[in-house]
């Protein structure tokens, strides 16, 4: 179902200046994102995954230019849209929408649902009046909102219903790419199928191409065509959703598929299960070479010196790819695997260890 | 240190630059070149000072022209200007007119911040107490008291009304210097300070109890409590200390402001000071004197806000990066 | 941040339901509430119809003159001011008694008020209008408009109102419009970086991302996402800047800057009672409490608004 490319980043950067500080007055930067490069094809599903603060939604900025990059380029439907000013990116800004974590911080509070969803036919000067009125009415039934309630504030709405309003606000204009940054993270598990759910109907009945983005792999597994792993603004690993749940190369994807939650407790507790302990380092000064190393059971001196680029390990089909010098072998047991970079050189203490189940050892301090 | 020293002090430069452009424009810059000549020449002035005044401030030239001079006078040779109508030099009626606005603002702050400081936490202490209601109530009433009406309520109850009954403790109108008879200063200095200091306790009195009541209510006050520290301790150690740095700000603010701000206190109480002066100059049409009046209490607000800055940057370091 | 926690995560920031029905009630109706609040604040009600009553005065000025029979400017030399020509106490005729000239000073308060109520709302309006435009600018935009805009701030508050009130007006002439531009002019700052600082919060949100992505450009934001966002704030603030704008108003005519006669106002009359209240109490008082009465209600309801529409403020 997947065509032509829509969306290509390449070697996008984006640094944020840190608050200047007089006792540290070096030029430090946070490396929010680093020389990533990705391809969105038309109609298909991205999932972007990776822990809080590992750059996702700036990578999602920069694609959608919210952002300016500090190099690379993003190209949008064929083009170059890296460096338009903002009075020129009206086009892009209608056919590539973002759906927003927050179902409170997104939606203003001061303004009616009815005004919030209209607002994209206001900025585009699309419909007005009561055809302005029937429009957003008629996406207030498409996404599962009582169209009476137009006229309602958003703190009347539950967290699932907000972000009903925010999928109706990004469908307005019923753009080509929408962005989903973390849809549903916010949410009650039990609301969060219906919302995925009606994301999944959108897209059939609409055309649409998702950028997904979620902090851990179990939501996106069921609506990704293809995933992505991000850590410390670069990606590590990527290809389509099967190849890399069944056979995921980098140890940091398996860390994360190892926590995929199960619905039957007692496999749960038997599933052994890898702990990441530590904090992800400082993306203002990130490790060396393989970002991951301080936290790698699998980590080796040349971890250290060279960075992995981004290649078909082990005989993978060209579409998976991971950035590791040491990939994950199926049936490889890491959860009884040690660091393996010494102290001095791994810099950081040990940050990893696995642990079988729940059952298993202490963490180390 | 250092350099947050001299960049709030650019800063302060900045300000006073522009200040003095204010200035020249208000008074320069509308209306023809006689216009001006006349103007600052005072009431009754004759056909050559009048051109005296074209030429000794180079009236024929163009604006910039004419601010640099300006400027040149202030900075290098200090001079305000020359008020031809009390054919004297602004400065030194200027000089005159200080000591008298800074007995009178000094005075008046003691008070205030007396009051308003203590009624402030003792309502705060006692918050929803009798206390509390008057002194909220007081405070109110005389934060929308103007400070000209209680002036004039003041003369006419406490001292004609006593004066009536042959009882003369305060003078009325008037100011005697305190070097010529302390006591009759101190006399003459009651009612003013009173009337200047009212509405700034009402406001400081608002300003402290909202403040400690704010800070009595954070996690480390609550600590304090729970530490079983004794209730007078933990308000005065813990809670005054952080709750005063508004107020601290508010003063230097506002003892800044205050050289222009006696103003009214000085014209209800026909006290010579510079705002009673520059009142007087715009009756007799002198405004070299205004606008050395003018200049000069701009300047002290930009000192005072630089002396907050430092006090804030000594107790705090982390102001110093903004 | 382990990966189990980050699952964790998950259920704590989901919202629970009674969080959420709470929200729902204060947010259906942020001003009905306010408003059910603020009718139970007994003080505020007071000064609330106290202010009415005084616009009703304002309006009507000239039914109160035509019931006394008394007009505005009228003097009244031979009734309104006895044998030694000066002022007569309240009587039957003058209920607050007549000034030096022999005007009655009942009168002139009702016509007074329309001066003082005038310049207040419109000085107050038009300050308000400046300081939430360049705070809008300056806290939206940032970066060099930003810097300007916050000089300006400093400058303007750094400058004494009073002595360059008394210079703008040497240079010109007093009058009505003059004094309202006079006060708007050199008292906006304070809203401005009230409204600065809101708006610097007010701008990480993410519905301001929402409306960047959608297109919206930056006058558009300020206006139609972030100012409905600092509404409450500035009415509470203008609420108690009228007040403060009347005492400027009547300071600047009591000083002779202001609104000149024979028109009547209050500042003005205050002025016109120094050397007479000796004799005259009437005289300084009435006016007196006119302005005070006014000030005081103003700032009673203004704090009556500001508790009602932020109840965490309530009653400290
Ligand atoms: N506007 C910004 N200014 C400075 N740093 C930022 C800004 N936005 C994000 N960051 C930093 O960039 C990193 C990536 O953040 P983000 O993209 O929000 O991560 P994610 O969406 O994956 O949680 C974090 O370290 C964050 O602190
Ligand atoms: S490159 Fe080395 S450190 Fe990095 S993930 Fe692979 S094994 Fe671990
Ligand atoms: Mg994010």
């Amino acid at each position: 179902m997947s065509g032509d490319v829509i969306v290509r980043a390449t070697d996008v950067v984006k640094h944020f200046p840190v608050q200047s500080s007089s006792l540290r007055r070096g030029r430090e930067v946070v490396h929010a994102v680093d020389t990533v490069s990705l391809e969105v094809r038309r109609g298909e599903t991205v999932g972007l995954v990776g822990e809080t603060g590992c750059g996702k939604s700036t990578l999602a900025r920069c694609l959608a230019r919210l952002l300016d990059l500090t190099s690379g380029r993003v190209e949008f439907d064929g083009h170059d849209i890296t460096k338009l000013k903002p009075r020129d990116l009206g086009k892009v800004r209608r056919e590539m929408q973002m759906i927003f974590q927050d179902p409170y911080g997104s939606l203003n509070p001061k303004r009616r649902v009815g005004s919030i969803i209209g607002d994209p036919f206001a900025v585009h000067n699309v419909a007005s009046g009561q055809d302005r009125r029937r429009q957003v009415q008629e996406l207030m039934e498409l996404v599962g909102l009582n169209p009476e309630h137009y006229n309602r504030f958003p703190a009347e709405f539950s967290g699932g219903q907000r972000q009903r309003i925010g999928v109706a606000r990004a469908l307005a204009l019923k753009p080509k790419v929408v962005i989903c940054d973390e849809p549903v993270s916010a949410l009650d598990v039990s609301i969060q199928a219906q919302v995925l759910n009606l994301l999944a109907d959108l897209q059939q009945h609409l055309n649409l191409t998702y950028i997904f983005i979620a902090h851990d792999l179990s939501v996106v597994r069921h609506v990704s065509d293809r995933v992505m792993l991000m850590y410390l603004g670069k990606i590590v690993e990527g290809g389509p959703s099967e190849e890399v749940y069944q056979r995921a190369r980098h140890p940091y994807s398996n860390a994360l598929l190892s926590a995929i939650p199960l619905p039957d407790p007692r496999a749960a507790q038997e599933r052994p299960r890898i702990v990441l302990v530590g904090d992800v380092p400082s993306p203002i000064d990130p490790p060396r070479a393989c970002r991951f190393h301080p936290r790698c059971p699998k980590a080796q001196g040349r971890c250290v010196e060279e960075e992995p680029v981004l290649e078909p390990r082990l005989g993978d089909p060209t579409t998976h790819v991971a950035a590791c010098h040491f990939p994950v072998a199926e049936g490889e047991d890491l959860t009884m695997a040690r660091p393996t970079l010494s102290e001095e050189e791994r810099i950081v203490e040990p940050t990893m260890v696995a642990t079988p189940g729940e059952s298993g050892e202490k963490e180390l301090p | 240190m250092a350099r947050f020293l001299l960049r709030r002090i650019a800063q302060g430069i900045v300000v006073m630059i522009l200040v003095t452009i204010l200035v020249f424009l208000i008074f320069f810059g509308s209306g023809s070149q006689i216009d001006v000549a006349r103007r600052l020449a005072g009431r009754n002035a004759s056909q050559q000072t009048i051109a005296s005044i074209t030429h000794r401030l180079h009236l024929n030239e163009s604006l910039p022209a004419q601010y640099w001079h300006f400027v040149v006078q202030l900075v290098w040779h200090h001079n305000l200007g020359y008020s031809y109508y009390h054919t004297q030099p602004v400065s030194t009626i200027i000089g005159h007119a200080i000591p008298i606005t800074l007995s009178l603002a000094i005075g008046a702050a003691v008070i205030w911040l007396v009051l308003g400081v203590l009624s402030g936490v003792t309502a705060a202490v006692r918050r929803g107490s009798v206390m509390d209601r008057v002194f909220t109530g007081l405070a109110l009433f005389f934060y929308s008291l103007p400070t000209f009406v209680l002036g004039l309520l003041l003369l006419f109850l406490v001292y004609f009304q006593l004066a009536k009954r042959g009882i003369r403790i305060f003078p009325g109108q008037g100011y005697t210097g305190i070097t010529s008879n302390p006591l009759k200063w101190l006399e003459s200095m009651i009612l003013p300070w009173f009337t200047l200091a009212l509405v700034s306790a009402a406001t400081y009195m608002r300003l402290t109890r909202g403040s400690l009541l704010e800070v009595l209510g954070e996690d480390y006050i609550r600590t304090a409590r729970a530490k079983g520290l004794p209730e007078r301790r933990v308000i005065f150690r813990h809670g005054l200390r952080s709750s005063l740095t508004p107020v601290v700000s508010q003063l230097g603010i506002d003892l800044g402001t205050l050289v222009g701000g006696a103003i009214v206190t000085e014209t209800v109480f026909g006290m010579p000071g510079l705002g009673y002066t520059a009142v007087t100059s715009i009756t007799n049409q002198d405004l070299p004197v205004i606008i050395g009046i003018v200049i000069v209490a701009s300047g002290s607000v930009v000192v005072a806000n630089i002396l907050v800055d430092i006090f804030y940057a000594v107790l705090d370091p982390r102001v110093r990066l903004h | 941040m382990t990966i189990p926690s980050a699952i964790e995560s998950h259920t704590e920031l989901a919202i629970e339901p009674g969080v959420a029905a709470e929200r729902a009630i204060e947010g259906r109706s942020t001003w009905q509430l306010a408003w059910m609040r603020l009718r139970k604040d007994k003080a505020a009600v007071v000064s609330f119809v106290v202010i009415v009553l005084i616009v009703l005065m304002a309006i009507f000025a000239p039914v109160v003159a035509s019931l006394t029979g008394h007009g505005v400017d009228q003097q009244f030399r031979t009734t309104g001011l006895n044998g030694f020509g000066q002022p007569v106490g309240p009587n039957g005729t003058f209920l607050l008694g007549t000034d030096d000239l022999g005007r009655d000073i009942l009168v002139r308060i009702a016509y007074g008020a329309r001066i003082s109520l005038l310049v207040g709302v419109v000085a107050t309006l038009i300050m308000v209008a400046i300081g939430t435009v360049l705070g809008l600018m300056a806290g939206y935009l940032g970066g060099i408009v930003d810097s300007i805009i916050a000089r300006l701030i400093d400058l303007v508050l750094s400058l004494p109102f009073l002595l360059f009130a008394i210079s703008l007006v040497s240079v010109t002439h007093p009058g009505l419009a003059v004094v309202i531009i006079v006060i708007a002019v050199f008292n906006w700052a304070a809203v401005a970086r009230i409204v600065r600082g809101q708006v610097l919060s007010i701008r990480e949100k993410e519905y301001i991302e929402a409306a960047r992505s959608l297109g919206a450009g930056p006058l558009r934001i300020m206006f139609v996402d972030v100012l409905p966002n600092v509404l409450t704030q500035l009415i509470v603030y203008a609420t108690l800047l009228i007040p403060v704008t009347i005492v400027l108003e009547a300071t600047l005519s009591f000083l002779g800057l202001g609104i000149p006669p024979p028109t009547a106002d209050w500042g003005q009359m205050i002025a016109e009672s120094e050397g007479v209240y000796q004799q005259a109490w009437w005289f300084l008082v009435f006016p007196g409490l006119a302005l005070l009465v006014t000030t005081l209600s103003f700032n009673i309801l203004g704090d009556g608004v500001r508790d009602a529409l932020d109840p965490r403020l309530e009653r400290r």
